[in-house]
């Protein structure tokens, strides 16, 4: 799936088709975003409705250090704009991070449809933050006149951003994995499964939790960071709960808990949206029904009836 | 004493106007199984939290290995090498038997936050819990999803979850419930055997295992211990028969 995805694009560009790319790019960065929704959500158990909050900040410090380089002002009067990505990167990735742990660290404490409600209270938190704020823009957004720069590469070309999009998404899933088969990620399947089981074995579940958690912003936090170079445009609605919602819904159309559930849903999701709302404002109501159609009949998504609907946190093959 | 693996000191919890830890004190050597018996409502369960960790007493201390604990969380004992097991299982039955097993050993060799050697391989971790597997008879089963396991093989690796913390004290909460004579018969071999490791504060309803296994029981009425002491002093005390085994 990520051999088609990677060759796909490329025969797009040498064809003369820069849509298709700029459309697997942002499919791509949907399905980054939805690794780290993932992570919390899936492997965790961890159900955030408040994702678009880390996909919005990242995408709003792409947008600002932007804006920043581009008129050499300062941010709050301190800190220099940059339009250079290994800053701007890293930034997003530590302010999502930071962001995640203060959300976490208090809605961590709740459990059920309370954790649902806190995180999405959180994100909504950010989002109206985001709107009041005239300098970047408030609700209108913050356009990026350039797309930000990374030494030695050609950012603007579609197919060179395309390709970094994509590591990106390798990356992230590579680091899932990962982290999902070492002891931090037993322990993080047990705090799913068994909260029980996992203190009684001398593991205290929040720590861990809480530390999936700021892993999942800082991934998706980097997608949007990426997101916003993409459009050239970051507004509030990257912050917005139907932001949240898309990325939940790509998790469970592809499969909870599952390394290429994110992309496989994210696929289905750009794939109805391109084909369905090329003929029809309402492609959404067919998004519904599939999306019926996968928790009535599929419980573990696209992958899961792929690979015969073992439930996750099944062995790795030894 | 020093040889007290695990001592309570007057413990104290009210609920309300219900007293339902009335000063208990009790001690757990080294080398012996100690039961604690009562009527349904007696506040065994009360009183198993408050040892574990999920409750705090009102009043009195928990000593592990004459380390005070009365503040610590269910892990941080566990760490210190209280294993426990669950009157209803408490397994993660997705997940292979060894996995659970492999999940006790992990806390005590080390912190969980180690994030890229994949525990599948990792040796440090397969082998304890192989180990604590064969000590219950299970290392046949090690690659089995615990669903699949029957209810006599649960209860035997409820008990290897808690070896697998190499523990210092057992805490056993009716690991016979919903055994035929038959799988009580061997669980009670097997805990036997176990004995000298460890020693085991075993809460059990089964009175033909208890009287069996046990070196001293402890009789809980009613938030309080109104009996204790070997196996013939407490068949012939009166005011257990009376309240327990109504004869």
């Amino acid at each position: 799936m990520l051999a088609l995805l990677l060759v796909l694009p490329v025969a797009a560009d040498l064809l003369g088709h820069p849509y298709y790319v700029s459309l697997a790019s942002r499919l791509t960065l949907i399905a980054m975003a939805a690794v780290g929704l993932n992570l919390a959500l899936g492997y965790g158990g961890m159900i955030s409705f408040g994702h678009a909050a880390y996909f919005g900040l990242g995408g709003y410090i792409a947008g600002i250090g932007a804006y920043h380089a581009f008129d050499a002002t300062a941010f709050m009067g301190l800190l220099p704009g940059s339009d250079n990505l290994l800053v701007l990167w890293p930034l997003a990735m530590l302010a999502c991070g930071l962001l995640a742990l203060l959300i976490g660290a208090v809605s961590l404490r709740t459990t059920g449809v309370y954790f649902i409600m806190i995180t999405l209270a959180f994100a909504q938190m950010v989002y109206y933050f985001a709107n009041s704020w005239p300098t970047y823009g408030g609700q209108d957004g913050l356009p990026i006149y350039l797309r930000n720069q990374l030494p030695g590469l050609d950012t603007q070309d579609p197919l060179t951003f395309f390709l970094v999009c994509f590591t990106g998404l390798v990356l992230a899933m590579a680091l899932t994995s990962r982290l999902m088969g070492s002891r931090f990620g037993a322990a993080l399947t047990m705090a799913r499964l068994n909260e029980t089981r996992l203190a009684t074995a001398g593991i205290s579940p929040y720590p861990i939790r809480l530390l999936a958690f700021v892993v999942s912003a800082m991934i998706t936090g980097l997608a949007g960071a990426l997101y916003a170079d993409l459009n050239g445009f970051v507004s509030p609605s990257m912050l917005s709960w139907h932001m949240s919602g898309e990325l939940m819904v790509i998790v469970i159309l592809g499969g909870v808990g599952r390394l290429y559930g994110p992309l496989a849903g994210a696929v289905l999701f750009i794939g109805m949206e391109t084909l369905l709302g090329g003929l029809t404002e309402y492609w959404q109501l067919f998004l519904g029904l599939v999306l019926l159609g996968v928790v009535l009949f599929a419980r573990h998504g696209v992958m899961g009836w792929l690979d015969g609907g073992e439930s996750p946190g099944r062995e790795p093959h030894e | 004493m020093s040889d007290a693996v695990l001592t309570l000191e007057g413990l104290h919890k009210r609920f309300g106007a219900l007293t339902a830890t009335d000063d208990v004190s009790l001690t757990l050597r080294r080398g012996e199984i100690h039961a604690l018996i009562g009527p349904n409502g007696a506040g065994k369960s009360t009183l198993i939290a408050q040892i574990a960790g999920n409750l705090r007493p009102d009043a009195g201390r928990v000593l592990l290995d004459g380390e005070e604990v009365t503040a610590l969380s269910v892990a941080a004992r566990a760490r210190r090498g209280l294993g426990r097991s669950f009157q209803v299982s408490s397994l993660a039955e997705p997940l292979t038997v060894i996995r659970n097993v492999m999940i006790g050993v992990q806390a005590v060799s080390g912190h969980s936050f180690r994030f890229w050697t994949p525990v599948h391989r990792d040796r440090r971790l397969l082998e304890p819990a192989m180990a604590a597997l064969a000590r219950m008879g299970l290392e046949h089963r090690a690659w089995t999803p615990v669903a699949a396991l029957s209810h006599g093989e649960r209860r035997a690796l409820e008990v290897a979850c808690a070896l697998a913390l190499e523990p210092r004290a057992l805490l056993l909460d009716e690991p016979m419930a919903g055994l035929g004579p038959e799988g009580s018969a061997r669980l009670t071999e097997l805990l036997e055997s176990l004995k000298q490791e460890v020693p085991i504060l075993l809460i059990e309803h089964d009175m033909q295992a208890v009287f069996r296994l046990a070196e001293r029981l402890s009789v809980l009425v009613a938030g309080r211990v109104i009996a204790h002491g070997d196996v013939d002093t407490i068949r012939r005390d009166p005011r257990v028969r009376d309240a327990y085994l109504g004869e």
